[in-house]
């Protein structure tokens, strides 16, 4: 089956590659380029993520989003590189003229907590039980900043203010299992930020948190992205987080890219099935009555060992036909935008508007490809 | 403080000293034999004299009680089998001996075991630590009875370096074959808790929080990583500072060093009852002390478990 954006099958040339379809500016904070990372595992090589590529610049935010196992937090993790020890990555990240997967430990510990910082999934293991909130705050200024103990508890106290937390003085002697979740995830996000890093790297930062503390978070991080001018990775599987927060998205689904582009025309049109299927999850408010049961996706994610040939969703989408076995390479299109799918984009938004019920449609889509 | 110690010493460690006492003092009467029936062709008259003044002749509930009135007052009684000394006077010159090899042995052990644990883990399933782990399980499954004797053979007899056996006072030289002996195991078992947790720790999520803070590993593994993975390794220093102090039985035998073990096994096979009973609570007391300074200790090493 061909389509208009049909492409080689070969690699994209490099250069086609990031930016979102803007000139590569030689400013770009963050040059991801053909990100690469692979787990040896007894039952064999597990490829996590794919000829991932973005680039970001000063104070923007991109939105990394996807189910588990998608490989988002597996690229944070490459980024910074924190992978396990079975892990490697390839490529090329680059960040102030430097490719941070080339260096050594010692040299990305000059970068990693002052310039680059990282926000977790979960604050009530994130932090060492041990020590208390304000030694492994002012460790941070110390080794990075070079400042005395008393210089960085002032410091380290300021910065628990900025993340409004009460009585920070006090607080510094606390240990964390004195502090509660939200509180806990604020203490994460002041350790992050206390060297003002160019890069923030936030790993679903309020999935463990309940809703009133997920939006008091979230709201502190703009805050303090607009105050700080930090540029924010945020990792997550709530488009709803996204649509609040970011500029630019990358969707991924099983260690590939299937879409990414600026936030905007993402939500107002999406060009895959799967951010299709993502965005019919979330619960809408401005939504008619009648229309309050939720959409799901069929299906769960696969098993990065034994992938379907071809698209890896395929087999979960309400579209699929017989050329998505053949593997569909990420193309450009439109304003910055790329996407890996195989059908036409015209027929994928006539569809759009009926493919809420997915659930109901993907039988008689099996019948499709049983063909 | 005080009132949480005064709290373990009432409810907790005199009862079960009592417990220990009372099952030790039954028990060690249903083992065939008595203290003095080894001692063959003495006129009857003799026989009822003697048990008469070690009240083996009355029934063995009036014996219990009056253990238990002299044990109040801090007086383990006469020894059976050296007749001229208290259980008292011979256990307090045995315990300085006993305890100085013990604490050599204990301070080697930690020193050594962590080192090697911590290493191994670092080194995780590299040669180094296939080599240590594998070290250490001969450390486990080697029994002090063969160790003794094939070091006592290579370094007493074969080169000469060391004496066979003696304590001397403890001078140095009679003091390494017993201590390398008695430690070994211990070694063994200290590296492989180390080992075991240090790497979970090692793989926990607030180590990767450090490591993405851009700390130098060795400040990390220090100031992270130790305490957390030490905790598992002081809840068993407890018990086995107890055992390595006490438990030197085939050691002390082996050597012929003057200590707790030596007389307890003096004491089992004399049918000494006096003298198994006083080091049997000895050793119970010791156990329930020790444990309390490690749950002490696990306060101060871990905040979410300190007394308040």
């Amino acid at each position: 089956m061909d389509h208009p954006h049909a492409p080689s099958r070969s690699q994209p040339p490099k250069g086609a590659l990031g930016g979102f379809g803007r000139p590569r500016a030689a400013s770009a904070l963050l040059d991801v380029r053909n990100l690469n990372v692979r787990f040896a595992t007894p039952e064999g090589e597990v490829a996590a993520v794919n000829d991932l590529s973005f680039s970001l610049q000063e104070g923007e935010s991109l939105g990394i989003v996807g189910e588990s196992g998608s490989g988002k937090s597996q690229t944070a993790f490459a980024l910074m590189g924190l992978l396990a020890r079975n892990g490697r990555a390839t490529g090329e990240v680059l960040y102030g003229g430097a490719n941070l997967l080339a260096l050594s430990e010692a040299e990305l510990n000059t970068r990693r907590g002052a310039e680059i910082a990282m926000i977790y999934q979960d604050p009530m293991t994130a932090l060492n039980p041990y020590l208390t909130v304000g030694d492994q705050l002012t460790e941070v200024l110390r080794f990075h900043k070079g400042l005395d103990r008393k210089a960085a508890l002032a410091e380290s106290a300021r910065m628990l203010d900025a993340v409004k937390i009460a009585e920070s003085k006090k607080r510094l002697t606390m240990y964390p299992h004195e502090f509660s979740g939200g509180m806990r995830q604020r203490v994460v996000i002041a350790m992050a930020l206390l060297c003002r890093p160019k890069l923030l790297i936030a790993d679903e930062p309020t999935t463990a948190l309940d809703v009133t503390v997920q939006a008091q978070i979230l709201r502190l991080l703009q805050d303090l992205r607009r105050d700080f001018r930090t540029a924010v990775i945020m990792i997550t599987h709530d488009l709803g987080v996204v649509a609040g927060v970011c500029d630019q998205v990358l969707v991924m689904y099983a260690g590939r890219v299937m879409e990414q582009g600026p936030a905007e025309a993402l939500f107002a049109q999406p060009s895959h099935p799967y951010t299709m299927g993502l965005l019919h999850a979330v619960p809408r408010m401005d939504q008619p009555h009648g229309s309050d049961r939720l959409a799901t996706i069929p299906g769960n994610p696969p098993n990065l060992l034994a992938l379907p040939p071809g698209c890896p969703f395929a087999p979960r989408c309400v579209e699929r036909d017989t050329a998505c076995l053949a593997p569909a390479p990420l193309t450009a299109f439109g304003e910055g935008r790329r996407r890996a799918c195989h059908r036409p984009l015209e027929q994928l938004c006539d569809t759009d508007a009926t493919a809420a019920p997915a659930a109901d449609s993907a039988q008689a889509s099996d019948r499709r490809v049983a063909t | 403080m005080l009132k949480l110690i005064l709290r373990r010493l009432l409810l907790e460690a005199l009862p079960t000293l009592l417990v220990l006492v009372t099952v030790t003092f039954f028990l060690i009467r249903l083992a065939p034999g008595g203290p003095f029936s080894s001692e063959a062709n003495m006129p009857p008259e003799v026989m009822a004299a003697i048990a008469a003044k070690y009240r083996l002749n009355q029934p063995a509930w009036q014996q219990y009680l009056g253990y238990l009135a002299d044990l109040a007052r801090g007086d383990f009684g006469p020894s059976f089998k050296y007749k001229d000394f208290t259980v008292n006077d011979l256990v307090w010159a045995a315990v300085p001996v006993s305890f100085r090899l013990g604490l050599m042995a204990f301070v080697v052990a930690v020193v050594v075991g962590i080192a090697a644990g911590v290493t191994a883990a670092l080194r995780q399933n590299s040669w180094v630590d296939y080599s240590v782990m594998g070290i250490a399980m001969i450390g486990v499954v080697l029994p002090n009875f063969v160790l003794a004797p094939v070091l006592a053979l290579v370094f007493a007899i074969g080169l000469k370096w060391l004496p066979a056996g003696g304590w001397e006072g403890g001078k140095l030289i009679y003091v390494v074959l017993p201590v390398a002996v008695l430690c070994q195991h211990y070694i063994s078992v200290i590296a492989r808790i180390t080992r075991g947790s240090m790497i979970e720790v090692l793989g926990s999520p607030f180590i990767r929080t450090a490591r993405a803070k851009g700390l130098p590993a060795g400040y990390i593994l220090r100031r992270h990583a130790l305490r957390p993975a030490l905790l598992p390794v002081i809840s068993y220093l407890g018990p086995a500072f107890v055992g390595i102090i006490t438990g030197s039985v085939v050691v002390e035998t082996f050597f012929g060093i003057p200590g707790i073990g030596q007389l307890f096994v003096n004491g089992a096979l004399n049918r000494d009852y006096p003298m198994v009973l006083g080091l049997t609570i000895l050793i119970g007391a010791l156990t329930i002390f020790f444990n309390a300074v490690v749950h002490i200790l696990y306060g101060f090493i871990d905040p979410r478990i300190r007394i308040h």
